[in-house]
């Protein structure tokens, strides 16, 4: 294929200095127009590729062999200026977070015509507003003057973004790189931002390479697909072929751990996690993980196998056609329960701004609630205010029908041990300086008075709870990968025997594979210990495999609250519409694990 | 270390020295430290004379009897040297002491605290930065006496108002990350949230300031020595012997270099040595951030 806009081969980044390889010899192509989507969880390599085909690398790495031609020109190959006259008119990036990728000191417009200025000088000014214009309509901000002179800062993250695709296609690209563009979206901002990308490509026949975690969001905007693990594409195909026949275990493995919206089944995570680079074994990464891995799995790295045209499958094993057990769904239907905990009528303020307002919601024994809104709403600051973290909230918490404090600090030792948190960090929520066992130690030494000695003995028994092992107790946070912290964190929490469990978005922070890992041990302490929980959320496919009752945050106060089944199926507010109508789902991909079930 | 061994390896806390002693001028700094501290330690078991008694004519030469000579009262400079490190350093060491002690009481309050607890111990550190240090001992060893204790006792609150600085800055962000309000869950007392959780976080820059702040002390009482209103004649320290001697510099110089040499050495080697864990601390707390 000569057509391609783009042809990347055997394209290496080492980390300086070593023998080790982030990515380890790649090769693909991306036709003009067409929208190619790299998806692997953190740690495989994918912004790095991103990067490597702007000739770029970070510090500390450097691209050591391959190829990478844009219409025919080798970017590896450019010197600096070379490289500089590249960027803009040949390819062009689109950074995960706008608000640190645009210059909060220059006004929109200049940084847009700065493009202009640079890679196009031949336009006049007459020409350059012209086309100012145009690109302000092709990404959908109101056009005009007062656009052009405002801030970045002035602008919404959606806006934001949207800025940073205009300057990407100030020039018209043939080829644009998109990193996780949409990840601190919320949804309705994301579908639209999508979209946007989606005509741009159409309109301007540029090729795109959008790099994301996300599978359903790669789903529903990519032509092709390439799943990368652990520095190299394990499969590549067509979206349809992809998501609807995976034949990489890892690929059907991530599949399964995507929580579907439509409810139709539960979420299973991956045992272990990808190997570092230094520590990749001989033939196939993912072959520590995998059951159906073999000895020639374990010596000598698959080739590809073509599973159908354009289907290729990097797996020893790529012609074992079934596909894995489908979880079911963990829940059952909604019965009412006696009230543990209520608000009502509860505001609170940040400052001057008022964030909630008259919020009236009551928590029942051993049910699980998931509290959903897009940032923004509040929800965290309800979370915090029922914990007794966001001191200042007008009404009081009532924990089986008595007034608590507002601050913990004023709460009685039984109330504080019953209500315990998880945050949405486990990189900030744990004491980088202290092991494992000292932290999960922490709570049984001050809600049961045990001393040190006794409370280590039971570490190990809190440990193994969260499917950790005893081991760990000696490790610090920072030897542990972000799903095992959170899993220490969830320990520490239920150490102290709570009668209810505030999870405030305890998975965003995590792969979707780890998530799936840390939702199946939720739902499964949930039922062996009888737990209440406040489960708090943007991710609406999340909520729908764990909660009872849903209760739908907009701007400070619930416009929807009813049991989940409900809520989805038949929504009433017309907020709770519109999120069920942007979240990205598999809807337009024919996936036979959906079929299974 | 490569850069492959500080991605791979998480670095542990009790590594900090060890890091930092990868460092040549850290390994430098503090053979150079222990070296001085050693003479100022064991130097009067092993001194040949008194430090007080007479050994030879004032400003005499160099001779196998006194091996850097005489002072100006005809007493061994060698000796002298040996006896007059003790006070300086360990006065240094007991002033840096009580000035981190007290600067990081307040800064930690003040970070823990906010509001306006804060902008008043704050401004009341920005008053105390305001007094010229020297000024500051000179009026109450002139007032009081010349008592070890109180120049200890100033010369460690004049470095509070920087330790407090310091710690605040550090101790804002530590508070607040999410393992501070998951204490405050927990009901844990303040002094606790304090003690155990953030300053174990802000140790490094902490022990950064140990050694810069050492180094002033070591420079504030050897000067205090010099003008006299340190350790007071006929003991031998440091600062009093440069002041003693100078007249004679041209005659007799060792009775000035060898404290001033020493002076000059142990400062160097602690900037060095600090220095080293300040690096080495930038990579631990970069990890730790993450």
């Amino acid at each position: 294929m000569t057509s391609a806009t783009v042809q990347v081969a055997g394209l290496r980044v080492g980390l300086a200095g070593s023998a080790l390889d982030i990515v380890d010899g790649i090769g693909f192509e991306i036709a003009a127009g067409e929208v190619a989507g790299l998806v692997g969880e953190s740690g495989s390599g994918k912004t790095t590729v991103g990067l490597a085909l702007l000739g770029h690398c970070r510090n500390g790495a450097a691209i050591t062999a391959g190829v990478v031609l844009i219409d025919g020109i080798n970017v590896l190959h450019a010197t600096a200026p070379e490289l500089q006259a590249l960027r803009g008119p040949a390819v062009a990036y689109v950074p995960q977070d706008p608000g640190t990728a645009l210059n909060p000191a220059l006004r929109v417009g200049e940084q847009i015509a700065e493009m202009l200025l640079v890679h196009v000088p031949r336009l006049d000014a007459r020409e350059r507003a012209a086309r100012l214009a145009e690109l302000l309509q092709e990404v959908r901000l109101p056009a005009g003057d007062a656009t052009l002179r405002r801030y970045p800062h002035q602008f919404s993250g959606g806006q934001q973004q949207r800025i940073a695709l205009a300057m990407a296609f100030a020039c018209r690209p043939r080829l644009i790189v998109l990193d996780e563009p949409t990840t601190g979206l919320d949804v309705t901002t994301q579908a639209h931002i999508l979209d946007t990308v989606r005509s741009l490509c159409a309109l301007h026949g540029s090729a795109a390479l959008y790099v994301s975690h996300d599978l359903a969001v790669v789903a529903g905007l990519a032509d092709r697909v390439m799943v990368m693990y652990s520095g190299r594409i394990i499969e590549a195909g067509s979206s349809a072929q992809v998501f609807g026949a995976p034949g990489h275990p890892y690929t059907q493995h991530l599949l399964r751990a995507v929580p579907d919206p439509a409810g139709h089944r539960g979420v299973s995570g991956i045992p272990g996690h990808a190997p570092s680079p230094s520590s990749r074994p001989d033939g196939c990464a993912f072959a520590p993980r995998c059951d159906r891995a073999s000895d020639i799995c374990r010596r000598t790295v698959p080739p590809a196998t073509m599973r159908a045209a354009g289907h290729r499958v990097h797996c020893w094993h790529a012609d074992v056609t079934e596909t894995l057990a489908i979880p079911a769904v963990l829940r059952g239907g909604f019965t009412a329960r006696p009230a543990l905990l209520a608000v009502q009528g509860l505001d609170a303020s940040y400052g001057p701004a008022k964030v909630l307002h008259g919020i009236d919601l009551v928590i029942q024994q051993g049910e699980c609630l998931a509290l959903l809104g897009e940032s923004g709403s509040g929800k965290t600051t309800l979370a915090r205010c029922i914990a007794g973290l966001h001191p200042g909230h007008s009404a009081p918490v009532r924990l089986h029908g008595q007034s608590l404090p507002c601050s913990v600090r004023d709460r009685k030792q039984a109330a504080r041990q019953a209500i315990q948190y998880v945050f949405q960090n486990p990189y900030a929520s744990l004491n980088p300086r202290r092991t494992i066992g000292e932290i999960v130690a922490r709570p049984l030494q001050v809600f049961f008075r045990l001393s040190a000695n006794e409370a280590a003995r039971k570490v190990g028994a809190a440990l193994e709870r969260v499917a950790l092992s005893t081991a760990m107790a000696r490790r610090y946070p920072d030897q542990l990968s972000g799903g095992e912290r959170q899993r220490v964190a969830v320990a520490r929490a239920l150490a102290a025997e709570p009668e209810l469990l505030v999870c405030d978005e305890i998975t965003s922070a995590l792969d979707v594979s780890v998530q799936a890992a840390i939702m199946e041990l939720l739902v499964g302490l949930r039922q062996s210990m009888g737990l209440s929980m406040l489960f708090v959320t943007h991710n609406l496919s999340l909520v729908r495999g764990v909660a009872d009752r849903v209760a739908v945050m907009n701007a400070g106060r619930i416009v929807e609250l009813g049991p989940t089944a409900e809520v989805f199926d038949a929504p009433r507010a017309d907020y709770t519409r519109e999120l069920l109508a942007n979240t990205p789902g598999f809807r337009s991909v024919p996936l036979t694990l959906d079929a299974a079930v | 270390m490569s850069a492959v061994a500080t991605i791979e390896k998480p670095v542990r806390h009790a590594g900090l020295l060890g890091r930092a002693l990868s460092f040549r001028r850290a390994q430098l700094g503090l053979a150079t430290v222990v070296a001085i501290a050693a003479i100022a330690m064991l130097g009067p078991l092993v001194a040949p004379h008194s430090a007080t008694s007479f050994v030879g004519a004032p400003y005499g030469d160099p001779t196998a009897r006194a091996l850097f000579g005489t002072d100006g009262l005809g007493r061994d400079v060698f000796s002298r040297f040996l006896w007059g490190g003790r006070s300086i350093l360990a006065m240094s060491l007991a002033a840096t002491v009580v000035g981190l002690a007290a600067g990081i009481a307040v800064g930690l309050t003040a970070a823990y605290v906010r509001g306006w607890a804060d902008e008043v111990l704050m401004r009341l550190m920005d008053v105390a930065l305001a007094f010229p240090q020297i000024v500051l001992v000179l009026l109450l060893v002139a007032t009081l006496g010349p008592q070890p204790w109180l120049i200890v006792l100033t010369v460690g609150l004049g470095h509070a108002p920087r330790v407090a600085r310091v710690t605040r800055a550090v101790a804002l962000e530590v508070v607040e990350r999410d393992f501070i309000k998951s204490a405050k869950a927990l009901g844990e007392p303040a002094w606790r949230i304090l003690g155990a959780e953030v300053l174990p976080n802000i140790s490094s820059p902490l022990l950064v300031e140990f050694g810069l702040r050492l180094t002033y002390s070591i420079g504030a009482i050897a000067a205090i020595g010099f003008i006299g209103f340190g350790v007071q004649p006929p003991a031998a320290d440091w600062g009093l012997m440069i002041n003693e001697n100078r007249i004679g510099l041209s005659i007799q110089p060792w009775s000035v270099l060898l404290p001033v040499l020493a002076i000059g050495l142990l400062t160097v080697g602690m900037n060095l040595f600090t220095d080293g864990i300040a690096r080495a601390s930038i990579g631990i707390d970069r990890g730790a951030a993450q």
